[in-house]
């Protein structure tokens, strides 16, 4: 059973629509003990990270998800990935969950169209349970104005948009993020969520 | 390298999909779950939804089709049409939307693009906008299906939906829809100087060359065609494999 966390994030219903087409068993939950109990944990998410940070607090589940990813896979997607890191300076610094070290800013090049919206190719630099059984070219869809920076050794996969952009993250254990949408990326990106799934196994 | 994006958009009518050519004349063309499913399977890399009727009482049969595509189809989904309000856009975006697409609604009440970034995100709000060449030389922006003119310049517009919060630009030359001559180019570059959010182009696409050209000559990073890929003229492998062979990165 996967733990999807609901605490408004608006991309809540696309994640469990993805599932359900999965038949992966899931539950939409913002009870602590619910999380306990469930063999992974997802975290979803879009707008603004302060927001963000805050509604998950008001549920009373930012504990709660920083003592889950130390035993069971943890998988945030799009700001949900943004929010493992230590902290963001969007709208101001605020703190992250510091699950994986390192910063969120804004795409820093002014060469290109922000939002960085649409399927950008992955540059797969490690192996990741993720993505096992997934042929290259693998396109992801993103939509995001800011990006995370941190060591290579955590970055799985990244896009290039005229730099760097870490799309696929890892604390090398347990907690995994996603920068794109795995729910909207297409047969790949429904891959990767069969695969999150079978690392609860 | 980001991708260039092939967007289908099926109208619909009373829970049909349907094709009006410039805005009037229309064809009843069948189910529109099986035929987003269908653009899923061709690769499309969005698909739009447009609510042609977009009145309250077609409403909830049109928000079901939206709830059934989004259990089947995993790519991103628009949906536009009689988007009035901030209730229309929370609506649509729980029917499964990732983006609403607001047009006629957002020169009336500019303060509905405001409110939809700050509430839903500027992730997920598309300025459609309907524009055509003016006796000044300029563009002047249309609202109720491009029949109205109202008294403002495209190119003030767009400026100001970027400001507010607009993450997304749909830009419908009515110069060039329907006449399958191709995209509005000299539009499309006049849009895409003043803005740095995505623009996407639409209305006009006739053969396959077209979309290789609007991506070679312009810097939208979208192309949207409806009755072109509705009709099986093209399919979307084949507007990709051409743009490919151009050396434009698509998925």
């Amino acid at each position: 059973m996967i733990a999807v966390i609901d605490y408004g994030a608006g991309n809540l219903f696309s994640v469990c629509n993805a599932l359900s087409y999965l038949n992966i068993a899931h539950t939409v939950t913002s009870d602590a003990k619910e999380v306990d109990r469930a063999d992974a944990v997802i975290l979803p998410g879009v707008g603004a990270f302060p927001p963000a940070m805050q509604a998950l607090g008001e549920v009373g589940l930012t504990g709660t998800v920083r003592e889950n990813a130390k035993k069971k896979p943890l998988l945030g997607i799009c700001l949900g990935m943004q929010m493992l890191f230590d902290r963001s300076d969007e709208m101001g610094d605020c703190a992250g969950l510091g699950l994986i070290p390192g910063e969120v800013r804004r795409i820093p090049s002014d060469r290109v169209i922000i939002p960085h919206m649409g399927w950008n190719e992955l540059v797969i630099t490690q192996d990741c349970p993720l993505l096992q059984g997934i042929e290259s070219p693998v396109f992801t869809y993103f939509v995001h104005s800011y990006q995370a920076f941190c060591e290579d050794e955590n970055i799985v996969a990244f896009a290039d948009y005229d730099g760097k952009v870490p799309a696929l993250v890892t604390d090398g254990q347990y907690v995994f993020g996603a920068q794109f949408h795995p729910e909207k990326s297409g047969e790949q990106g429904l891959m990767m969520l069969r695969n999150f799934e079978r690392m609860t196994i | 390298m980001l991708a260039k994006r092939i967007i289908p958009c099926l109208d619909v009518r009373h829970g049909k999909v349907v094709k009006g050519i410039n805005f009037e004349g229309v064809r009843d063309v069948g189910d529109p779950v099986e035929c987003a499913a269908e653009y899923n399977r061709q690769g499309a890399d969005e698909i739009v939804f447009y609510d042609i009727v977009a009145s309250y009482e077609g409403r909830g049969t049109f928000l079901d089709v939206v709830r059934e595509t989004a259990k089947r189809v995993f790519v991103p989904l628009t949906v536009g049409g009689g988007i009035a309000t901030v209730g229309d856009m929370r609506e649509a975006l729980r029917a499964g939307a990732d983006k609403i697409s607001i047009n006629s609604a957002a020169v009336k009440n500019p303060q509905l693009i405001s409110e939809g970034a700050e509430i839903f995100g500027s992730q997920c709000i598309v300025i459609g906008i309907d524009a055509k060449r003016n006796k000044e030389g300029g563009f002047t922006v249309y609202v109720n299906g491009g029949r109205v003119a109202m008294p403002v310049d495209l190119l003030d517009w767009v400026v100001e939906v970027e400001q507010r919060g607009a993450g997304e630009i749909c830009l419908n030359s009515i110069d060039t829809d329907g006449v399958r001559g191709g995209f509005d180019i000299e539009m499309l570059q006049a849009v895409c100087s003043r803005v740095r959010i995505p623009v996407i182009a639409s209305g006009g696409a006739g053969k396959l060359s077209d979309f290789a050209t609007v991506f070679q000559e312009t810097t939208v990073t979208a192309a949207l065609a409806a009755s072109l890929f509705h009709f099986g003229e093209l399919t979307v492998p084949e507007v990709k494999a051409d743009c490919r062979a151009k050396g434009i990165a698509m998925r």
